[in-house]
């Protein structure tokens, strides 16, 4: 099906591109020699990654690797902290999304995101969780509790809160809000889906039920899980790739590939320790 | 007692027993020392007095609060007998024939609280969102620093500045506000410059560093994540503050303005230095008037007899009223608005 995951030239080196993954060929995001910083901290080095359309692709690595800071650069959240910036590209079909004609409001349409923990809008209604985004672009003739129904509905939430969809979005379980979150992200029709570990706050059946659900709209939208979670890269994901921080706590790729792969046979010793919980 | 298999957790059941048995050998413990440690006492007498001397201070404010309210409702109870509920509703406050009513008072109180909170309201808020959301740390805090000295200005020198600015800064916006919108009671009347208006202004001036302090605390206490999601859906930096971060911290913000209500409702010396001290009822913003505080205030060493003093504290009992259930409504408010946004 995929390319084997790339030989390691040298250790630091970061892998060579690999050459589109068969997913109809189609690539959702490039990642080009990123780097990131925040103010004088660098956090990520020279990223280079590729993350097919309709695959979920994983990333995982131990804490403080630039995980979360490299999936932030996909949609420019990044740049939301004080004295953050970034080099190098990323390309959301072939668009660089740094380009100076791209507004950092427009991308985050396409390129939706769901957080570590719930967090629906405590003073809204489910409703009005779901279509905050909507609300956000003015647009005549549409239909927002069809529009809600469908988001919920793609979320698989929609069976347990149609009766409820007045009450307050935070009444609902743990498990319910993160699949609210996920609605609402799906609302506003992303080309993109961003999880910065979408379960760490949850149980093991809610997260269960949010790894179906990754599972479903992976036919639908590539989605990028950044997970602390081995067993959940492993359950969920089409590829993986494994991040560590050096020395000088500068997150780096260190290996990239298929996830049976990466977790069968690893091309990187580092990833081998990591995986077989030598560290991390 | 056997907790996963910890030796320290079987010497519980000892120490239990120590006092009265003294037998640590009976089971053997594999630290050799552990009935020293388990002994080794600090001086716990500490707790008990810590616990009591907190307490006391804690029961010497509510206590004080109590003694408060019945005195001061037994000195006005003179005051009370003798006018019946029309001291609350009569226009009349006559020292001389010793009948006494406080409604302009009151009047002047509200509304020259109501307009202090419409005029700094939008002010105080408006600063807090640039404070909290928008200015950098750099100008963020020495701005908070000025917004905050301005709290610590004596109110006399606020009144004295309010006579002297204020109060003709007011006269010149009166008359040509008269000319245009006189026919609205509101806007009627001579332009004498010191009355509710100005009052009002001086008050708003001093609620401000309040209001904007609170509220500034209350935007910068939103969580980050509340922010990230509005912006991940596609929200502008506008459009984040105004449907993420001002709705999640609302409870807080009404909770800032009752704060700065209760300030300008028992203001005293600069509100009685530019409102003119006139017992009257006027629909007039620009009319002078008086309040409960300025009231007290000014007449305090007038009141010869004893029902005028009684009827002084008994006015003082009304804005303490006043202040309470306006605070009674605050907390229903800020309970209601955070019952219906529980943080789960």
């Amino acid at each position: 099906m995929q390319t084997a995951a790339q030989p390691q030239v040298a250790p630091v080196a970061a892998p060579s591109v690999s050459p589109s993954p068969d997913s109809g060929g189609r690539l959702g995001i490039g990642v080009r020699h990123l780097s990131a910083w925040y103010g004088p901290h660098q956090a990520l080095r020279d990223i280079t990654l590729d993350i097919p359309d309709r695959q979920v692709t994983a990333i995982i690595g131990p804490s403080g690797c630039g995980k979360s800071t490299l999936i932030r650069c996909l949609n420019r959240m990044h740049e939301v902290t004080p004295g953050a910036r970034t080099q190098g590209q990323v390309l959301l079909e072939g668009h660089d999304v740094f380009a100076p004609s791209v507004d950092p409001v427009a991308l985050r349409r396409l390129v939706g995101m769901v957080f570590q923990r719930p967090n629906p809008f405590p003073t809204m209604s489910v409703f009005d969780n779901v279509v905050a985004g909507l609300r956000l672009v003015a647009q005549r003739n549409r239909n927002l509790d069809e529009l809600a129904e469908r988001s919920l509905r793609r979320a698989a939430l929609w069976d347990e809160v149609r009766d409820k969809l007045r009450s307050a979005g935070t009444a609902l379980s743990g498990g319910q809000q993160q699949r609210l979150c996920i609605a609402r992200a799906l609302a506003v029709d992303p080309k993109v889906l961003l999880m910065d570990e979408p379960c760490s706050a949850l149980d093991p059946i809610a997260t269960l039920r949010i790894e179906e659900l990754i599972r479903v709209l992976r036919e639908e939208i590539p989605i990028v899980i950044v997970t602390h979670n081995m067993q959940q890269a492993a359950r969920v994901s089409d590829r993986t790739a494994f991040m560590l921080a050096g020395e000088e706590r500068v997150g780096e790729l260190i290996e990239v590939g298929d996830t049976a792969e990466m977790f069968t046979n690893p091309s990187d010793k580092r990833t081998e320790d990591y995986i077989t919980g030598r560290f991390g | 007692m056997r907790c996963f298999g910890y030796p320290f957790k079987q010497a519980y059941p000892e120490q239990d027993q120590m006092e009265s048995t003294a037998s640590p050998e009976r089971t053997p413990s594999p630290t050799p020392n552990l009935n020293a440690l388990l002994r080794t006492g600090r001086w716990r007498w500490g707790d008990t007095v810590f616990r009591v001397v907190v307490s006391g201070t804690a029961a010497s404010i509510v206590l004080g609060v109590i003694l408060l309210v019945i005195t001061m409702f037994e000195a006005g109870l003179a005051a009370l007998i003798a006018f019946g509920p029309s001291f609350v509703w009569s226009t009349v406050w006559n020292p001389v024939s010793q009948v006494f009513g406080v409604l302009p008072a009151v009047y002047g109180t509200i509304a020259t609280s109501a307009l202090a909170l419409v005029l700094a309201v939008p002010v105080g808020i408006g600063a807090a969102i640039f404070l909290a959301e928008l200015a950098p740390r750099w100008l963020s805090n020495p701005i908070s620093f000025l917004i905050e000295m301005l709290a610590a200005i004596p109110s006399v020198i606020i009144g004295f500045w309010g006579l002297f600015v204020v109060v003709p800064l007011v006269r010149q916006v009166e008359a040509p506000l008269g000319r245009v919108l006189g026919v609205i009671p509101m806007f009627s009347g001579p332009a004498y410059g010191i009355g509710l208006l100005a009052a009002g202004v001086v008050l708003a001036i001093m609620i401000l560093p309040i209001l904007t302090a609170v509220a500034r605390d209350v935007l910068r206490a939103v969580p980050t994540s509340q922010r990230e999601a509005m912006l991940a859906l596609g929200a502008t930096r506008w459009e984040t503050i105004a449907r993420a971060v001002v709705p999640y911290a609302r409870s807080g913000i009404v909770g800032a303005t009752i704060l700065a209500l209760g300030r300008a409702l028992g203001e005293t010396l600069a509100v009685s230095m530019v409102i003119g001290n006139t017992f009257q009822v006027s629909p007039s913003l620009f009319a002078p008037a008086t309040t409960l505080a300025s009231l007290i205030a000014t007449q305090f060493r007038e009141a010869d007899t004893a029902l005028y003093l009684s009827a002084l504290i008994a006015a003082g009992f009304v804005l303490f009223v006043i202040t309470m259930l306006v605070n009674v409504v605050a907390r229903i408010l800020v309970w209601k608005l955070t019952v219906q946004s529980v943080e789960v």
